[in-house]
């Protein structure tokens, strides 16, 4: 499992990256191009997902049977998802295929043929994910957490709303795709079995003279703090928690990653163990780490029955709060061993991979090795945890709640 | 990669697929024993059995089993079906002996009142959670007029009726008679250590009860052909599910029928793909098959805009009806093809993945095809395969059961 991060930079400005794992019979790529919901123009909420659906409605000389029937006939599995940042096209194949499928790709995104006959088919598509949403209260409230947490332009979701759709025109998509698909700020990796020599040879060809400007800069993140509850008739309560942490960029991120473990990661965690197994109180329940523009903000769930919805909030924030009372060498080494073996299962997936290598770069700017993620969780201590903790203690709480029984946080809560 | 296999009278059968160059092993414990196996008076034991075999055994209690499972660093899970309960884990190599102690252990619970009430919670919960996501309930209410009064109509969460009156001695009673030496089978794949394996696993269970489960009760149901609509306040999407005969696990017809949804109804590149996906009518337009010991359905699924429905349910049987008078053509079925022999190559890169084809297959007909075997019977079906299963399947009136949407989103 030699380990060796494969680099190439554009002078146009696209970043291609690579990692061979020889031993797969696959091969993937990750594409993401900074064409994410915080560039959509106020008012066309929506944009960025109709333009990742319109772009792959066929591109150069394939219309938009022709390109997916090539893409099948290849045998690849692919999806084109939108972020807060991004626009992402992943696609995972046999080996044998991967220029001919990196050939596709690189006509989407700069030869899409945007038809307008497609518009509103790729409107009325937009408008069923929409409601889809609407009908799913468990992530229904993350995304009304991330509307009401992250102020405009980092609050939008992908789904967009009724009246960007609405309102958004073919030109928009025209502007949307010259100002975002472009080599500036955008990352290919590729992981899995491969030759790099020709991987280079092949992206120069295709992507070499790729021209485009410089995404626009973004302003700073200033998250909101506090309830919001949203009417809706269910069963359940479903209660979306966040609060502050270190960014995956700071070098405390193992800190604030290691914590959330202890609160979350496997069925020895606190809150599976204190919210579920000792008390009933729901089915799922859980925390992660979530990064935007710089500023971490820990995410936790819990769905309940409403007669237990306020029970079951007290639990989480006092189980939050327990962290402050130390985290034992036991638990500390669940956890390493957890992480470690996730690197090694890892390794088992060239798509997995490369969507790991593309995010540490644009992250980071670099991709830490294993041999580098290992020895920073052997580094952590139940001390450091601790001071850690006692540094950024969870304060700036937004909740969100979901369901027929209006709950807020209790006065004071947001600075515990 | 070598299949090895290995049983005694009073050992659970033992199979893997050895891959020395792996660099995991995945681990599962496979139960023939679901939601077809309960009386109506049990409804939901299987699935709430599956939840409490974590709760703790002689040797461990539940605190010990969780951390242990994460101090492995595993990969674990278990869950239940009509017709079978599993139990998995994946781990590093040097993990196995460990994992497969914990695993085996689990298999003979405590069963402790206390731990069952509040577990009994939990599945409260979880019917609840599943009872707000779309489609409500939908597909379990037209399996039930599908199959009648079948086996296969028991829903595998059971009701919040039937787990409220559950006692714990019911459940003690299931397990002994459906946990057996003989009802259950030790599964893995990866890097093995198989005789390390046969050792630990002869050792963890010869003190398990030597009770005989007696057989299944197969019968090919007589299916219903039964409309109905469930209304639900606040649903914005309209859901639509529908379900005709299948074809059983051993049919020999189960490939084609697999590449006959494919060309009709998968999400990319299929008839229904291009009438209602790619011009945007329908959130989701699929057909797959499910199949069991004796007989099988077909389910069909259709999410839209209310206003849409009737539109979209003409299409749906346009689509199935030219299919049946034309089947499908050359190009359709090469691409189908196309598509699932690369999902099978890809997924079959992981030795978790492998073990649960190896586990379903051998649940199935104790029986493994490598995965180049499969690859051929999907190679060798002809256009008129894809003819004869759709007459056999799709030609009658389906069980249909619609979620009426009621409210637009703000």
């Amino acid at each position: 499992m030699n380990q060796e991060l494969l680099f190439q930079q554009f002078d146009n400005g696209l970043v291609l990256l690579g990692e061979h794992m020889p031993w797969l019979r696959s091969a993937a790529f990750t594409f993401v191009l900074p064409a994410g919901t915080c560039y959509e123009p106020n008012g066309l909420d929506g944009l960025a997902g109709i333009t990742c659906e319109m772009s792959q409605r066929g591109c150069g000389e394939y219309d938009s049977r022709a390109f997916l029937e090539r893409l099948d006939s290849l045998g690849v599995e692919r999806t084109g998802s939108i972020t807060t940042n991004h626009c992402a096209f992943s696609c995972a194949m046999p080996s044998q295929v991967l220029a001919d499928v990196l050939q596709l790709y690189s006509e989407l995104v700069r030869r899409p043929l945007l038809p307008e006959s497609q518009l509103s088919d790729t409107k009325l598509l937009a408008m069923q994910d929409l409601r889809a949403l609407y009908d799913e209260p468990s992530h229904r409230c993350f995304s009304e957490l991330k509307r009401f947490r992250f102020p405009l332009p980092y609050g939008r979701i992908s789904q967009g709303t009724k009246e960007g759709l609405q309102a958004l025109q073919l030109e928009n998509i025209h502007q949307f795709v010259q100002s975002q698909f472009t080599p500036q700020g955008t990352i290919l990796a590729v992981a899995g079995d491969f030759d790099w020599q020709q991987v280079c040879d092949c992206v120069a060809q295709l992507l070499g003279d790729w021209q485009g400007p410089s995404p626009s800069s973004l302003p700073e993140l200033t998250c909101v703090y506090g309830s919001r509850h949203i009417d809706h008739s269910s069963n359940q309560m479903h209660l979306a928690l966040a609060y502050d942490c270190a960014s995956y960029e700071s070098p405390d991120y193992y800190q604030t990653r290691a914590l959330v473990g202890v609160l979350s990661d496997g069925m020895s965690s606190r809150l599976f163990s204190e919210v579920r197994e000792k008390r009933g109180l729901v089915y799922s329940v859980f925390a992660t780490c979530f990064s935007l523009a710089g500023q971490g903000s820990v995410l936790c769930y819990a769905g309940t029955t409403n007669n237990r919805a306020e029970e079951t909030l007290q639990v989480l924030i006092e189980t939050i709060r327990s962290l402050g009372q130390g985290v034992t060498e036991d638990e500390l080494e669940r956890l390493k061993n957890r992480i470690k073996s996730s690197l090694v299962f890892e390794q088992e997936s060239s798509a997995a991979r490369s969507g790991q290598i593309a995010s540490d770069w644009f992250y980071l700017g670099r991709v830490p090795s294993r041999d580098e993620v290992c020895r920073k969780v052997d580094e952590l201590t139940c001390e450091g945890l601790l001071e850690h903790f006692l540094q950024i203690p969870p304060n700036n709480f937004s909740l969100v709640s979901v369901g027929s029984l209006p709950m807020e946080l209790e006065r004071g809560i947001a600075d515990l | 990669m070598e299949l090895l296999t290995y049983k005694t009278d009073k050992c659970p059968e033992i199979v893997v697929l050895n891959d020395p160059e792996a660099f995991t092993l995945s681990v599962g414990w496979f139960v023939r024993t679901g939601a077809r196996d309960e009386s109506n008076e049990v409804a939901g034991v299987s699935h709430f059995l599956e939840h409490m075999v974590f709760k703790g055994t002689p040797r461990r209690s539940a605190e010990d089993v969780n951390r242990e499972l994460d101090h492995l660093g595993a990969q674990s899970n278990a869950y239940t079906s009509e017709d079978s309960t599993v139990f998995y884990a994946s781990v590093l190599p040097e993990c196995q002996t460990q994992a497969v102690d914990l695993l085996t252990d689990l298999m003979q619970p405590l069963l402790n009142e206390e731990d069952f009430e509040t577990e009994r919670q939990v599945i409260l919960e979880e019917i609840a959670m599943y009872d707000d996501q779309p489609p409500y309930g939908a597909f379990e209410r037209a399996m039930e007029l599908f199959f009648g009064s079948h086996p296969l109509a028991t829903r595998v969460l059971g009701s919040t009726e039937s787990v409220s009156d559950l006692s714990v001695q019911q459940m003690r009673e299931y397990h002994s008679l459906r946990y057996s030496v003989d009802n259950m089978f030790l599964c893995a794949s990866g890097k093995v250590d198989f005789a390390r394996l046969i050792e630990d696993v002869e050792r963890l269970t010869v003190d398990w009860p030597s009770l005989v489960t007696p057989p299944r009760k197969l019968s090919v149901p007589g299916f219903g052909q039964v409309e109905e609509e469930i209304e639900r306040e606040s649903t914005y999407q309209h859901y639509a599910i529908q379900l005709w005969p299948g074809l059983s696990v051993n049919d020999a017809r189960r490939y084609a029928l697999r590449l006959l949804c494919s060309a009709l109804a998968d999400d990319s590149g299929s008839r229904l793909f291009w009438e209602l996906i790619d011009t945007g009518k329908a959130e989701t337009a699929s057909l797959w098959p499910q199949m069991f010991e004796e007989c099988g359905c077909l389910i069909g699924y259709l999410c839209c805009a209310p206003e849409d429905a009737a539109e979209n349910q003409a299409v749906w049987e346009r689509v199935i009806e030219t299919a049946l008078k034309e089947g499908v053509t050359q190009k359709e079925l090469d691409l189908a093809r196309n598509k699932i022999t690369a999902s099978l190559i890809l997924s079959d890169e992981r030795p978790s993945n492998r073990m649960f084809a190896l586990g379903q297959s051998w649940l199935n007909r104790r029986a493994y095809e490598p995965l180049d075997v499969v690859l051929s019977r999907y190679m060798a079906v002809t256009l008129d395969d894809l003819r004869e299963v759709a007459d056999q399947t799709l030609s009658g009136s389906p069980t249909s059961v619609r979620v009426i949407g009621q409210v637009e989103p703000s």
